[in-house]
């Protein structure tokens, strides 16, 4: 079974086209190593930044192990608490992963739900549903998720909060993404109703939400794809900008975005490495990710471009 | 007299990645002044090709491999793009299918009309509006001086392809090129475009190379008949000709195909199979494999337009030289 | 015309009462403004009254409508955090972010149209391919890194423009200006060309998606078969066809600058309303959060209209709509 099915994706159009597209393999090998980076970090990390014995102070910023000052114990340098600044950004990086992947399931598991819903309901539901996906969407969705995390800040007592602010900037971030998914769904549920298969399930009488699930959700799965991938860049870089702004994920729990914020404040007294270190694998991340969503793009529907 | 267009073994290529394609393989014909020459065949066969290598406007990446268009005894096929801009629509005027999209929506038809003038004739502003109002007039467009501030919308389809032959006129070339002018037009009103398009041609002796594949179309216009199969001229003569007699095994299938209006027919017999694609063009006669009188030869050899008495047609049934056939045995449908 | 304008601003009513509401609900239940305003010491007698006198003890709606007039007169209470008017707070941060969004949205459009029609044209050419690159780069990079690179590198490196605040600033009336003084253009620099990448990137990618569909048309085509000249075909025919779509995209992406503002003014310490919102989220001063919400709504519905009016001059199909339809089709 397996092995069958792991043919038919070598044997697929998609594969040889993947194949075929030097940005989209090395897109794809650099996004593996962030994820391998990230996922395997309590393995990986040559040190554990979250071990408060293992630090040492006199350690404090240590520049690059390539420059004079450097240390070979710390390749990447270490920040002012004589943290490894490699170690700290696989650890970071894992946050930033868990964040981006679980908000951009959430707002597509919204969002396919409410699409569904509106293209197969139709009538008012379905212009009460876009009309606030309409007004959500003029806002940017980094504004959404800064308000959406204002409220519950202010809802929450401070401990309360602090335990959940992960869950808090997760919702935050899939709540500001879901009118993208909610659309394109809404759009090809419209399209695919009207065909003669879906005609036909009706007449022999199949219930109406077993031909969504069975008849229209595969056909959406290829758009909603796409925008997940893509998304999964955006989520990541909101995730960052909120815990740049210092309103995302605990300190506790510093993600890329909340050790670029801690790295810039050392940026003017010259030790550069706290902050660009940490970026750069952002950069690398965001980047891989957002040219397998391009690529992704052009292979599912060649006539865009 | 002598010819205004004159193709020449033309061919056209298509690179792509899996090999070279070629969409026009040795088209040869020309057109004398004033006259009309109908381009027939089915979709794909090159005539629309044909039309876009002669204004030099082929989509990219197909180019011209081989042959060549002379205008008027010039060589225009290697012209550089700036000399043959000053030829589009100057010397040669074009037409195209769908009138809802070929006029930008974003000028009015005044406007289009005074930049294509003022592009080639040295007019003042003044003048060309004249000439633009003129025009429209002309093509039979009513309240020509108010309608001149509109805009392509305010027109229906029909009046916006009065317009685009008024585009395709107003520097008074002297060949047009009508590529399907009018397959998206309501059946009613391609009459009255085919009609216009013919009165203008005659009054103005200007040459005409009508792509089509609408059989009435070319019976009412045109003088003589090109037959395009599978990116070559199968057969080319009169009109009276190819239509009443074609001696092209296709041609005789593709007039059979017209429906007659004054019988009933029980079925129309068409052509069995289907064109094939530019990839896969069999060696030999390109429409051997369809054809109800194919021999040996045709599966070997290309045939050459040869002299059938009333037109010439690419097929081995006429050559005197081909095993003794019966020609006879082509039946007119 | 003005049926057209009166259109959209009847429409636009509902997404600003929607907005209001969302602000009201924030204002009226989230937290206590009632304990945060009369502080540690109060008899019950003092909480009554304040609850009487902030209209608590009303109705939703009666609230709600009272919200509303103080809204529109800009009256939305004091700031929790610095306990002095909201409307003062923002209009003293106003003018701050308005210049550094008018620069940003300067430099994405006075780069990224022409970036986009370059590559639209030629789209071949290795300049073309290199600002595509660039393009998705920008993409890909968030604002507030892209901020800290240029500070690493002008700032620290080359010691070139300054870090962070607005220079000398110029008191015209209300409004404090940093155009008229050299520190304060120098310090718009760095802000505006971080705040307006990101937009620029989008509205080049845009530009010449939309010149790519453009030039496949017919009627293109029909330019060319009518032999008129390059220039007239690219730059009267095509670019004109193009910029009617990317009208709306690009307006709506302006708004998106006032919101990154947020992000880039607290990388460059710079004292605008995004400052001023942001440090109201971390310190929960819902009325602070509310009233900005409200002003970026209404500037969203503003850059709305104004897209629509533009639409309307450009596109004269959209003319027509709104004129008697004269022909038919």
């Amino acid at each position: 079974m397996a092995a069958g099915a792991l043919g038919r994706v070598l044997d697929s159009d998609l594969f040889w086209s993947f194949r075929r597209s030097p940005v989209a393999v090395v897109s794809a090998v650099v996004a593996l190593v962030c994820v391998l980076g990230a996922v395997l970090a309590p393995l990986l990390a040559p040190h554990n930044p979250f071990d408060l014995a293992s630090l040492n102070l006199g350690d404090a910023f240590k520049p690059p192990a390539w420059t004079p000052e450097g240390d070979a114990l710390y390749p990447l340098g270490t920040d002012d608490q004589g943290r490894d600044v490699l170690s700290a950004i696989m650890y970071g990086a894992r946050i930033s992963l868990l964040v981006g992947i679980s908000s951009v399931v959430f707002s597509t598991v919204v969002g396919v739900g409410i699409g569904l819903l509106a293209g197969y309901v139709g009538g008012s539901l379905d212009s009460l549903l876009m009309r606030i996906a309409d007004i959500q969407l003029t806002f940017p969705s980094i504004l959404i998720a800064l308000l959406v995390d204002g409220v519950v800040r202010a809802v929450l007592p401070r401990e309360v909060h602090d335990q959940i602010a992960l869950f808090v900037v997760i919702f935050a971030i899939g709540i500001s993404a879901w009118p993208q998914f909610a659309r394109t769904v809404r759009g090809s549920t419209l399209v695919e109703r009207n065909k003669e298969y879906v005609l036909a399930a009706r007449v022999i009488g199949i219930s109406q939400g077993r031909i969504m699930l069975t008849h229209v959700l595969p056909n959406v799965v290829g758009p909603v794809l796409v925008i997940a991938t893509l998304g999964l860049g955006g989520a990541i870089l909101t995730e960052a900008t909120l815990s740049f702004l210092g309103v995302g994920v605990p300190p506790t729990q510093p993600s890329l975005g909340t050790l670029i914020r801690i790295g810039n404040d050392f940026l003017f007294s010259g030790e550069w490495w706290i902050t660009i270190f940490p970026g750069v694998a952002l950069i690398a991340m965001v980047l891989s990710v957002n040219l397998l969503g391009d690529w992704l793009r052009d292979a599912l529907n060649p006539r865009l471009r | 007299m002598a010819a205004i267009l004159e193709v020449r073994d033309l061919r056209v290529e298509f690179p792509t990645r899996r090999g070279t394609l070629t969409a026009l393989d040795g088209v040869s014909f020309d057109i004398a002044p004033g006259e009309v020459l109908g381009v027939v065949g089915e979709s794909g066969a090159g005539k629309s090709m044909t039309g876009a290598a002669i204004i030099g406007l082929l989509e990219p990446p197909g180019r011209i491999a081989g042959g060549e268009i002379l205008l008027n005894g010039k060589r225009i096929d290697r012209l550089p793009y700036e000399q043959m801009r000053r030829i589009r629509g100057k010397e040669i005027g074009a037409i195209f299918q769908d009138p809802l999209t070929t006029l930008n929506p974003l000028y009015t038809v005044g406007r289009q009309l005074v930049e294509t003038m003022q592009t080639h004739l040295p007019l003042s502003d003044r003048d060309a509006r004249q000439r633009a109002i003129g025009w429209l007039e002309m093509v039979g467009i009513p309240a020509a001086a108010q309608r001149v501030d509109s805009y392509p919308h305010e027109f229906s389809g029909g009046m916006r392809q009065r317009v685009v032959i008024a585009l395709a006129l107003c520097a008074e070339p002297a060949l047009i090129v009508a590529d399907e002018p009018t397959t998206a037009l309501d059946v009613s009103i391609q009459a009255q475009i085919i009609a216009l398009l013919k009165r203008l041609a005659r009054e103005k002796g200007t040459a005409m190379m009508l792509v089509t594949h609408d059989m009435g179309v070319i019976a009412e216009t045109a003088d003589r008949v090109a037959v395009m199969y599978a990116g070559r001229i199968a057969e080319i003569g009169p009109v009276r000709s190819v239509v009443k007699s074609p001696k092209h095994p296709y041609s005789v299938g593709l007039m059979s195909s017209i429906p007659p209006l004054d019988r009933r027919v029980a079925q129309l017999s068409g052509i069995e199979g289907a064109m094939p694609r530019l990839s896969a063009i069999p060696q030999g006669c390109a429409f051997n494999p369809r054809c109800p009188h194919v021999f040996a030869r045709c599966r070997q050899d290309r045939p050459e337009l040869i002299e059938t008495g009333t037109t010439r047609a690419a097929c081995w049934l006429y050559d005197p030289a081909s095993e003794k056939r019966a020609p006879e045995a082509v039946q007119h449908g | 015309m003005l049926a057209f304008v009166i259109s959209r601003i009847l429409q636009a009513i509902p997404v600003m009462l929607a907005v209001a509401l969302i602000s009201f609900a924030m204002f009226a239940y989230v937290g206590d403004p009632v304990s945060i305003m009369l502080g540690q010491d109060f008899t019950e007698a003092q909480r009554q009254a304040l609850i009487r006198d902030l209209g608590l003890d009303q109705p939703f709606f009666v609230q709600f409508a009272t919200f509303i007039g103080n809204a529109v007169q800009g009256e939305f209470g004091l700031s929790y955090r610095l306990s002095r008017p909201v409307a003062e707070l923002i209009a003293e941060r106003a003018p701050a972010t308005l210049e550094l969004a008018f620069c940003a949205a300067a430099v994405a459009l006075l780069v990224g149209v022409p970036m986009g029609v370059y590559t639209g044209l030629y789209r071949n050419s290795w300049l073309s391919r290199a600002f595509l690159t660039f393009s998705l780069v920008g993409v890909s990079l968030p604002t507030f890194l892209i901020g800290i690179l240029l500070i690493l590198i002008f700032s620290v490196w080359l010691g070139w423009l300054p870090s962070f605040g607005r220079g000398d600033t110029v008191q015209l009336g209300w409004w404090s200006t940093g155009f008229l003084t050299v520190s304060g253009l120098k310090a718009l620099i760095l802000p505006s060309v971080t705040l307006g990448l990101f937009q620029l990137t989008l509205i080049m990618r845009l530009v010449r998606a939309e010149m790519l569909e453009v030039l496949r048309t017919d009627y293109i085509k029909f330019a060319r078969a009518r032999g008129l000249a390059n220039r007239a075909v690219h730059f009267g025919h095509a670019l004109k066809n193009t910029l009617v779509p990317v009208i709306t995209i690009a307006g709506l992406q302006l708004g998106g600058i006032i919101a990154f503002a947020i992000v880039t003014e607290t990388v460059f310490q710079w004292p605008g309303m995004g400052l001023l919102f942001i440090q109201s989220v971390g310190a929960a001063d819902i009325p602070v959060m509310a009233a900005y919400l409200l002003l970026i709504a209404l500037v969203f519905v503003v850059i709305n209209l104004v897209v629509d009016l533009l639409y309307y001059f450009v596109d004269p199909r959209l003319r027509a709509g709104f004129g008697a339809a004269r022909g038919g089709h």
